[in-house]
């Protein structure tokens, strides 16, 4: 991968049969290098300190806040029920409620958590030594297509991450096993989706929050 | 010239149909009816916090999860139609619980206005749409006595018992 795309988030591709359909729909990424590290106390003085910004009240108005709508109503369009297949934003608030807290599972999954909750907008990490040069995007899978090389095939026409030689996640969903980003991974392919209805400014912010952490440590 | 004779000549030389306007065409239907569901979804994230401190609107079975794909004409309609659905349901509710609790607080205000017409009657302040556990009450002044003069009042509850109890009684010395 080029040094340009190690500094700042790079735009992925849309299929434009996709793009057609959804012209407001981005994908960004970026890499970042990955020290295996322990949770410094930083982050989870930084956990703790949005665990106390959720409240019952707080969780019930982001039904009516514009990103967790913008992804809400996404999902419907592209045939997820939110009711069902939880947003990130609001899978993460309701986990926080259950468990009375954020709790740090990892260096890793924290910055991935605070990126989310700090800006609305969720961020997946790939191994970035699985990722072609050619970068990320977002496309429709193809007849026989698999995620991962154990999984079943994938049905024709979904929504996948994929570059240009292979599927990597579902759209909002399952990254494929070993894409993922490991105890052993010493580049990180952080990338975020943004729906229409969501600046692509948090897009770009929520990367970076988690790259700064991912960074920092 | 006969209406007939107008007809077909008119359909001889009508302008075939092109397949890219029908596509186009297509593309801004399912655009439109994108656009209506985000509509709906926002209105229904609205009814969703309206409806909250009444009781929160009733369970909706969730379907199976599935995986994200591009929805045809037909299959965004029904989105749409299943949207309209749950909003038309959610107003509903809204709308009956505020008729609820409009006929509770025009009790209350009864209750203030002549308590000794209403003795003994009691009205939650969850059924006012209020937070908290207190109930509004008409209670006897001064117990026994005031039931036997007719001194009748509305008290409102203290709340909430506290979540462990009042602990254990201090033992005697």
């Amino acid at each position: 991968m080029s040094e340009d795309r190690e500094l700042g988030a790079a735009p992925g591709f849309i299929e434009p049969r996709v793009r057609a359909e959804f012209p407001g729909l981005a994908l960004a990424w970026i890499s970042v290098e990955c020290r295996t590290a322990g949770t410094p106390r930083s982050v989870k003085q930084r956990l703790q300190h949005l665990s106390n910004r959720f409240h019952g009240a707080s969780v019930v108005a982001m039904r009516s806040q514009p990103i967790p709508q913008a992804y809400r109503s996404f999902y419907r369009q592209v045939g997820l029920d939110p009711e069902a297949t939880r947003i990130p934003s609001e899978a993460a608030a309701v986990k926080r409620l259950l468990q009375g807290g954020f709790r740090s599972t990892g260096l890793l999954s924290d910055a991935l958590l605070i990126a989310l909750v700090e800006t609305g907008v969720p961020v997946w990490a790939l191994d970035a030594d699985r990722v072609e040069a050619s970068g990320l995007g977002i496309r429709t899978s193809h007849p026989g297509e698999r995620l991962g090389t154990l999984e079943p095939p994938l049905a024709a026409g979904r929504l996948v991450v994929a570059d240009a030689g292979q599927v990597h996640a579902i759209l909002f969903g399952a990254v494929a096993p070993g894409h993922e980003a490991g105890a052993r991974t010493s580049r990180i392919a952080l990338f975020t989706v943004g729906v229409p209805g969501v600046p692509g400014i948090h897009l770009e912010e929520a990367l970076w929050v988690c790259g700064e952490i991912l960074g920092s440590a | 010239m006969s209406l007939l004779d107008q007809e077909i000549m008119e359909s001889q030389f009508a302008l075939p149909v092109r397949e890219a306007d029908l596509v186009g065409d297509e593309l801004a239907a399912r655009r439109s009816l994108r656009a209506q569901i985000s509509r709906l979804e926002r209105e229904l994230g609205d009814a969703f916090v309206t409806a909250y401190p009444m009781g929160g609107l009733g369970e909706v079975p969730a379907p199976r999860p599935a995986d994200p794909r591009l929805l045809d004409l037909g299959e965004l309609e029904c989105v749409r139609d299943e949207l309209a659905e749950r909003l038309h349901s959610a107003r509903m509710t809204i709308a009956e619980r505020a008729d609820i609790q409009e006929a509770n607080r025009l009790q209350l205000e009864r209750m203030l206005l002549d308590p000794a017409k209403h003795r003994f009657a009691r009205v939650a302040c969850r059924d006012l749409g209020e937070p908290g556990c207190g109930v509004w009450q008409v209670r006897p002044r001064l117990g026994l006595i005031g039931m036997l003069m007719g001194w009748w009042q509305v008290k409102l509850s203290s709340g909430c018992p506290l979540p462990g109890g009042r602990g254990p009684c201090p033992r005697p010395g």
